[in-house]
């Protein structure tokens, strides 16, 4: 039995993975590094390849082609138990038939460490649930269970702690409450985390760096808020919240800003969030960075005018509107109900502005539905 | 909190409605009672004539006695076969539950060229007429000059037996989650560690229900032992030779035995799993 690669730390570099099963390209070409001590998070929609690629860093599949590197070491091929890395599965796989302190220890005896119990006992205090270690799995709730896998996985300190879809069985105040305490968690051991999801929220409160998948690939990586402010294309823009993508053509130049022409008015956007490769783009802004104004009253920033409340729904927090255009395009809109102006009437004449800093292009040739029709919440395991 | 009505203002229930209430809530009792006494009738009556002071026919109600009770080998030749049934049973227990578990794993748990057909042919053995199974096997045996007795019958009881331990054993695999073997392996644990330590535990009560539906079905059977047997006497066989002289009470008080053997081992086995879910 070979044991080197279980005592492998360092950063995970994944480099030019492919994972075929017949003619599908689950993981198409993917590179790939995960800086040591980093909370990372890949998120995608329903068969994009993230629970492939995690399964593949986990050793329970093989890549096609590629390899995976643990450090210096290289961990392709060796098998799960031979890997410094643990899993928290989806729905925990906690094993039935063992006491929670047993589930806990299974790594540890596998191991041949001696101090089992104070390692279980420590690790059942970090996650709150010593008076839990006589049960069996079947008799604690879904939180509760959900923390059991955590602990099994985390008292072998593996260089690497992949989560897979970790809270997706929880409603949703417990996965709002796990998440802040899995993050936490994770600052307390100092561990590596990838976490695969499918849910854009739970990425972006957990995550230093998401890795935004689609169809095999890495569409774009980066912190939350890059991503979220700077898409570089339609599928990364319309997966992580919603944007308003309108078609339009660069027309100019003027310092560190663009000149761009939509239906015939002029906007300006700031030269490093143009994603564009030639004049055809698509001007992109999120539903609440635009204002919505009367005609006549004066305005800062970006003005599209000529636009037309079609829809108006309260939601506490903001007000959605539905603006449509004189092109036929109906924009999203979302005021927050802090300013005190009364809410605007479906039929109203408006314009719409924004500051041009929030404004970012896209290719004109993408297909700006991309991202928008799956719906994330609904959809469960690949 | 409500006002209290006035008794007098609750509205009655009919009397024909609360008996159509009363005969739709307690149908499946009456159905559960006439079930269970005609499922139970003959072994009632079977536990009562093991109590018969028979003489030699067990067929009229003489009086009753411990007698076969304290001595249930008694009657010639009983005991000698009950031996050479548990003899056979056990072996054919043992053999047919571990080829069975192994083809059971290779059947639900591997991909591989044939699968679903021997998945079918498995099933095969349990839809062949016991008659024609045992005179096949008769003839096959004498073909290699094999006489009958007590390894062919040992044989040929494997082999019907491990169709029953495939299929049991099966349904038990096919309701384990592949996670939890796959989070054995994530948690260090090797192949070998893995069956031992996840894989087999969850699959042992399917296999020990199997293993007691082999012994059963081969303490039990009469046909294909019939022909393979040759000077062997089982159980079944001495019962059915016994028959045509009047069967001995002995023979209640060993099959009184074994069911009541059987109920206990179910009793403990549900004992057992209770305190397991605790």
């Amino acid at each position: 039995m070979s044991f080197d690669a279980s005592s492998a730390r360092g950063d995970l570099i994944l480099t030019r993975i492919t994972k075929e099963y017949g003619d599908f390209k689950a993981v198409d070409d993917l590179s790939l590094t995960i800086p040591k001590g980093s909370f990372f998070a890949l998120l995608g929609p329903s068969g994009c390849g993230k629970t492939t690629t995690l399964r593949m860093i986990a050793g329970l599949e093989e890549p096609t082609v590629g390899s995976i590197h643990l450090g210096p070491t290289d961990i392709t091929t060796t098998k799960p138990y031979q890997r410094p890395i643990n899993t928290v599965f989806q729905n925990y796989a906690l094993f039935p038939h063992l006491t929670i302190f047993e589930n806990i220890a299974f790594g540890l005896r596998r191991r041949g460490i001696k101090d089992v119990d104070a390692e279980v006992n420590k690790v059942l205090n970090l996650v709150e649930l010593p008076h839990l270690a006589g049960r069996k799995p079947t008799q604690l709730s879904g939180g509760q269970q959900q923390r059991i896998a955590l602990a099994r996985a985390i008292v072998n300190r593996p260089a690497l702690l992949l989560l897979d879809e970790p809270l997706g069985a929880l409603d949703l105040k417990l996965r709002r409450q796990m998440q802040i305490e899995l993050k936490w968690i994770q600052k307390e051991v100092g561990l590596t985390f990838v976490h695969v999801t499918h849910d854009q929220e739970e990425a972006m409160t957990m995550a230093d760096t998401i890795a935004v998948m689609n169809e095999g690939k890495i569409e774009q990586m980066g912190s939350p808020a890059d991503l979220y402010d700077d898409p570089e294309t339609a599928f990364v823009a319309n997966f992580l919240g919603q944007s308003n993508l309108i078609k339009g053509t660069i027309s100019g130049n003027d310092g560190d800003s663009l000149i761009a022409d939509v239906f015939g008015q002029k906007i300006s956007l700031p030269k490093n969030r143009s994603h564009a490769v030639d004049n055809s783009i698509y001007v992109g802004i999120r539903p609440e960075k635009f204002r919505i104004s009367l005609l006549n009253t004066p305005v800062n920033g970006n003005v599209l005018t000529g636009g037309r409340i079609e829809d108006v729904s309260y939601i506490g927090v903001s007000t959605q509107y539905q603006v449509e255009m004189p092109w036929g395009q109906e924009l999203m809109v979302f005021e927050q109900n802090d300013d005190g102006v009364a809410p605007f009437n479906k039929g109203d004449a408006v314009n719409i502005s924004w500051a041009p800093v929030f404004t970012f292009a896209l290719r004109g040739d993408e297909d700006v539905t991309a991202g928008s029709e799956v719906n994330p919440e609904v959809l469960d395991e690949e | 909190m409500s006002k209290k009505i006035a008794d007098a203002t609750i509205p009655t229930i009919p009397l024909a409605a609360r008996f159509q209430r009363w005969f739709g809530r307690n149908l499946i009792r009456v159905y559960m009672v006439l079930a269970f006494t005609y499922l139970f009738i003959p072994v009632a009556y079977t536990f009562a004539f093991s109590f018969n002071d028979s003489g030699k026919s067990n067929l009229i109600w003489k009086g009753f006695t411990l007698d076969n009770w304290k001595n249930p080998c008694g009657a010639p030749e009983v005991c000698n076969a009950l031996a050479n049934s548990i003899k056979i049973g056990l072996l054919a227990t043992i053999f047919s539950t571990i080829l069975g578990t192994m083809i059971a794993f290779a059947i639900g748990r591997h991909k591989f060229k044939g699968r679903s057909t021997s998945n079918l042919l498995i099933f095969l053995p349990m839809a062949t007429p016991e008659i024609v199974l045992g005179a096949s096997l008769l003839s096959l045996f004498l073909v290699f000059k094999i006489n009958p007795g007590f390894w062919p019958t040992v044989i040929a009881h494997v082999m019907f037996c491990i169709s029953f331990v495939v299929v049991t054993v099966k349904a038990r695999i096919a309701s384990l989650d592949p996670r939890l073997e796959q989070a054995a392996m994530d948690l260090y644990a090797n192949e070998f560690q893995t069956f031992r330590r996840v894989t087999l535990p969850l699959v042992a009560p399917g296999i020990a229900g199997a293993a007691l539906l082999a012994f059963s079905l081969s303490f039990d059977d009469f046909i294909i032992t019939n022909f393979n047997s040759g000077t062997v006497i089982t159980f079944p066989k001495f019962v059915y030779t016994a028959a045509a002289r009047g069967i001995p009470a002995q023979a209640n008080v060993i099959g009184s035995g074994m069911f009541f053997l059987a109920l206990a081992i179910v009793i403990a086995g549900q004992l057992v799993n209770r305190r397991k879910a605790r």
